[in-house]
């Protein structure tokens, strides 16, 4: 019960902080906008349909990567100000309690981009689902959330490297390429209509389950090296 | 030790040069693939030992994650060990994706496919590059810490990628060592040959590496030493 405070706590702090700036929404909706105009424009979807409904999925999440990726450098930003990280490691409260309030604060920050450009892309790109878009409900929260909790930590590991705008995407890319290959094919099987997604969900489910569990499980020994 | 370590490079590179004749020389044209399927003998071997060294230093690192706070000298050792294997991983399994690419043109028609094992060997290629990649922008224990939990990572990713991968498509031939593939005997003696080589080759480097790294470790630590009592 403590522990699910302590995580409620980060997670309110991290809240307040964007409500606050609105720094991280504002950068990735700005950027997600761009690259969905851009990639719009390199593949004409208006005038092959049939290829538009193949590869936004894999634009979509594409775009979502790279926003989420600039936008996880700066979550942990905020708490090397004044040495709160330094703070948060004196503290007798448990360290994953940290990593999972600022995953949920994360997952909520994509999510919130997801509802505000899901229905640009789909403008732009001419779509319209030829699959079963219920299970859009589960894959993209379980996609975002595959991509957050791989990020938020990769990124507390980054954080102790010099030149960490780089090392983010250099160690996120690889270790979320499975992730990828899920939530891009389970998209692509509801928009195209012409597999089932089911499978591709699972992979994803069971994905976030041994990521997740690894994250909180490590968290602390990244949290603490030096 | 050190002898030792002179006469065990010496038997590798002997049977480096055995391996070759064996398998340039001594095994049969295979029927349908002709000379080119001769690169096997080097291929596969290569990518044995780069299935090993991943899980040396995946437990190498466990060990280091383990040990850190209550016996430094183990878990310095550990860590060399570590690293020692990432870079050897990094280059067997990046000469067993060269070998490959050059067989793929002649027996598929395409240089490079998407498949279950070609995908996994290049994610793990790329993995222990970024691996090696966080340990070059980052020092000390800090850096220690950080790649061994990212070791962690890259071997839970490595069985998800193979599975997820073959689910979604494959065209690399069936593993010949244990699948229904069959092989001529002669072939069978070329590849274990070479196989050995290989190993004791991969051996010899890590072992190089491993004093190398002991070596540095001591020095910045005698450093370190000198600095505080400056």
């Amino acid at each position: 019960m403590k522990y699910v405070r302590t995580v409620w706590l980060h997670l309110s702090k991290d809240l307040r902080l964007e409500w606050r700036s609105r720094d991280a929404i504002i950068a990735m909706l700005s950027f997600t906008l761009l690259i969905a105009v851009v990639f719009a424009l390199a593949f004409d979807p208006t005038g092959q349909p049939t290829t538009a409904r193949a590869v936004s999925g894999g634009l979509l999440w594409m775009g979502l990567l790279f926003a989420a990726t600039t936008a996880l450098n700066g979550s942990w930003d905020r708490e090397r100000r004044n040495q709160v990280l330094d703070a948060q490691r004196m503290t007798p409260a448990a360290p994953s309690a940290l990593f999972l309030g600022k995953a949920i604060a994360n997952f909520l920050f994509v999510a919130a981009v997801e509802v505000i450009l899901g229905p640009v892309f789909f403008l732009f790109f001419n779509l319209h689902v030829l699959g079963d878009a219920k299970w859009l409900a589960a894959i993209l929260p379980l996609g975002t959330w595959a991509l957050v909790v791989n990020g938020t930590f990769l990124a507390v590991l980054s954080l102790r490297t010099r030149n960490r705008a780089m090392m983010l995407p250099m160690v996120l890319f690889p270790v979320a390429i499975p992730a990828l290959l899920a939530m891009v094919q389970a998209t692509t099987a509801v928009l195209t209509g012409e597999f089932e997604p089911q499978l591709w969900i699972r992979v994803l489910f069971g994905y976030d389950v041994i990521f997740t569990t690894i994250s909180i499980l490590l968290f602390e020994a990244v949290l603490n090296a030096e | 030790m050190k002898s030792l370590f002179y006469l065990w490079t010496a038997v590798a590179l002997a049977l480096l040069g055995y391996g070759f004749y064996q398998g340039m020389y001594v095994a049969p044209t295979e029927a349908t693939m002709g000379p080119v399927q001769r690169i096997f003998y080097w291929h596969v071997p290569l990518n044995i030992v780069g299935e090993i060294t991943p899980y040396v230093n995946m437990i190498a690192s466990i060990a280091f994650l383990a040990l850190r706070r209550k016996n430094i000298a183990a878990a310095l050792k550990a860590d060399a060990i570590a690293l020692a294997s990432a870079e050897v991983t990094v280059l067997f399994v990046g000469l067993g994706l060269l070998s490959g690419i050059l067989w793929g043109k002649p027996a598929w028609g395409i240089w490079w496919t998407f498949d279950a094992r070609t995908t996994t060997f290049l994610l793990l290629w790329l993995l222990y590059v970024s691996y090696l990649l966080v340990r070059r922008y980052s020092s000390g224990m800090q850096a220690y810490t950080i790649a061994a939990v990212l070791s962690i990572f890259a071997g839970v990713d490595v069985p998800i990628v193979f599975m997820s991968i073959r689910w979604w498509r494959t065209q690399h031939p069936s593993p010949v060592l244990t699948g229904e593939g069959s092989m001529a005997p002669a072939m069978w003696v070329a590849m274990g040959w070479n196989a050995a080589a290989w190993l004791m080759w991969a051996v010899a480097l890590m072992w190089a590496r491993y004093a190398i790294l002991r070596r540095e470790q001591k020095r910045n630590q005698a450093e370190a030493l000198r600095a505080m009592e400056a």
